[in-house]
């Protein structure tokens, strides 16, 4: 009884400096296995553990979100075609890809936003700017998506080159957000790249493989009634066959990574997607309206 | 410095190496090592996890209740393995993404627990930190050792850069696919263990490490 009025006492003068000084040195002299000094000793460790890892969060956080931004704009000068190993990426970026604002619903471009404070990831999220997807349609397991997007254009000459379009859906672990570059004829693939991921590394992982990410040079978007049928099948695609230009082949061992790249491409090129915005560039040939 | 603590820091290079003597470490040692520039930084990461946990972890070790000992330990090898993380998305953030989960997975690394509860329980957070050093060497060489062969025959390139012309870019070098895949580092790694033993034949024949036991007691986990 004596000890419990002891703590209890120890415990009300805890606040001030000497009173937490002599309880400090209480708990220290007491034995180890003691259950008070296994308390307190996890109590401590679990404190100062956890300021020393939100310090270095915080402290470091500017640091890594302008490395993902870079890391981005890196990823979209890779599938325009446009890295070399001595790009000056944030200049490179600046002087040939142009960003837009684009309506998904109407295809238009929107030019009331300020194209460079949007972030469509952030919009997706926002119920102000984002609507749900129908869980029929939601073939990208995606749930609700940003009412606008955001479109990079190459130009040569003044003539559109690439359109770069952001696509995600969800793979086997992740949500997987990438970019699909095409021809201005919005049909023909150039490149794909994957910059944010978490799919299992050697296996789904595999989609940021560059030797993987050649094969979808060329491959076309749309059948004849603009149904999107590009997709990836098991094994290796036999190009002597007919449709092979639709298809490419599966990732080794990654069927459900594979299903989930199929799937966002169907999305994101179909209605619910891109396709009002490529049916523009088609019919103005990618002059009008940049 | 003093004979002893030249002792600790050498000896985990050869003579007791984590890798092929005690073979602990094996998981991230297969996974990362395709390259050198990501087998340099995982050996950064890992040398500065276990020589920072094992000194931490020595400056409390009067005052660890043995009932939560292994929780102590965990948690502070993981909080500094999410520091190390979040420096090398600060710093580094090609090489973290190809890392991927293998930082993370320090946390779970034999090296950093076994040298925590073998060493540094028991001795002065100096000794403990250039315990942790000279393991994470130990580690860091034998990396080191299996991404040149990896890198070199795999992609004909060290650092990135060329040094065997490849027959795709019109050399004569045609490159080993196998070298890319982790099972090629367990056969370079039972190859230096191989080295190991014939140059020091004391690493087979000490009494405590007999062949029979390697299937019961001496096999690393990760």
């Amino acid at each position: 009884m004596s000890n419990d009025n002891n703590e209890q006492n120890d415990l009300n003068s805890a606040p001030t400096a000497s009173g937490f000084r002599a309880y400090k040195e209480r708990v220290l002299a007491l034995g180890n296995d003691s259950f008070e000094k296994t308390i307190v000793v996890a109590l401590a460790l679990c404190l100062v553990c956890a300021v020393f890892v939100s310090l270095s969060a915080v402290a470091l956080k500017p640091l890594q979100a302008y490395n993902k931004a870079l890391d981005m704009k890196k990823n979209i000068l890779d599938v325009a075609g446009l890295l070399n190993e001595d790009t000056d990426i944030d200049q490179a970026f600046k002087t040939q890809i142009q960003a837009k604002i684009i309506d998904l619903k109407t295809g238009d471009y929107d030019d009331s936003i300020n194209v460079d404070i949007f972030d469509q990831r952030k919009a997706a999220k926002d119920p102000e700017q984002n609507v749900a997807i129908p869980r029929k349609a939601d073939i990208a397991s995606i749930k609700v998506k940003s009412k606008k997007a955001k479109v990079y254009l190459v130009k040569t000459d003044g003539q559109i080159s690439s359109i770069i379009l952001p696509v995600h859906g969800y793979g086997l672990w992740s949500t997987m957000y990438g970019f699909l570059a095409l021809d201005a004829d919005g049909q023909t693939v150039q490149s794909i790249s994957f910059y944010d991921q978490a799919e299992t590394p050697g296996l789904g992982g595999e989609v940021v493989n560059p030797d993987w990410r050649a094969l979808w040079k060329g491959k076309q978007l749309y059948n004849a009634d603009l149904v999107p049928v590009l997709r990836l099948v098991k094994g290796v695609v036999d190009k002597s066959k007919p449709g092979a230009e639709h298809k490419i082949d599966g990732l080794a061992g990654a069927t459900l990574t594979s299903n989930g790249v199929s799937n966002l491409i169907r999305y994101w090129m179909g209605n619910e997607g891109f396709a009002p915005y490529l049916n523009k560039v088609r019919t103005t040939k990618g002059k009008e309206g940049v | 410095m003093k004979a002893e603590t030249k002792k600790v820091l050498v000896d985990p290079l050869v003579d007791n190496n984590p890798i092929t003597l005690q073979v602990l470490g094996i998981c991230s040692a297969l996974a990362v090592t395709s390259q050198m520039k990501t087998s340099i930084i995982m050996a950064i990461a890992l040398t500065v996890v276990v020589a920072c946990s094992s000194a931490a972890i020595s400056m409390v070790r009067n005052h660890i209740p043995s009932s939560i000992r292994i929780i102590v330990q965990m948690t502070i090898i993981a909080s500094l393995v999410i520091v190390v993380d979040q420096i090398l998305k600060a710093f580094v953030y090609d090489v973290s993404k190809q890392l991927s989960v293998f930082v993370g997975l320090i946390i779970t690394n034999c090296i950093v627990m076994g040298r925590a509860e073998a060493y540094a329980m028991k001795n002065s957070p100096w000794d403990s930190f250039v315990d942790g050093i000279g393991n994470g060497l130990g580690y860091s060489l034998i990396l080191l050792i299996v991404a040149f062969f990896r890198e070199l025959f795999g992609a004909g390139k060290l650092f990135g850069i060329e040094i065997l012309k490849l027959t795709k870019d019109g050399g004569w070098y045609e490159p080993n696919g196998l070298m890319l895949l982790p099972p090629s580092a367990f056969f370079i790694i039972g190859l230096i263990i191989w080295a190991f033993r014939s140059w020091k034949p004391a690493q087979v024949e000490s009494a405590d490490f007999k062949i029979s036991s390697i299937a019961h007691g001496e096999g690393g986990h990760h």
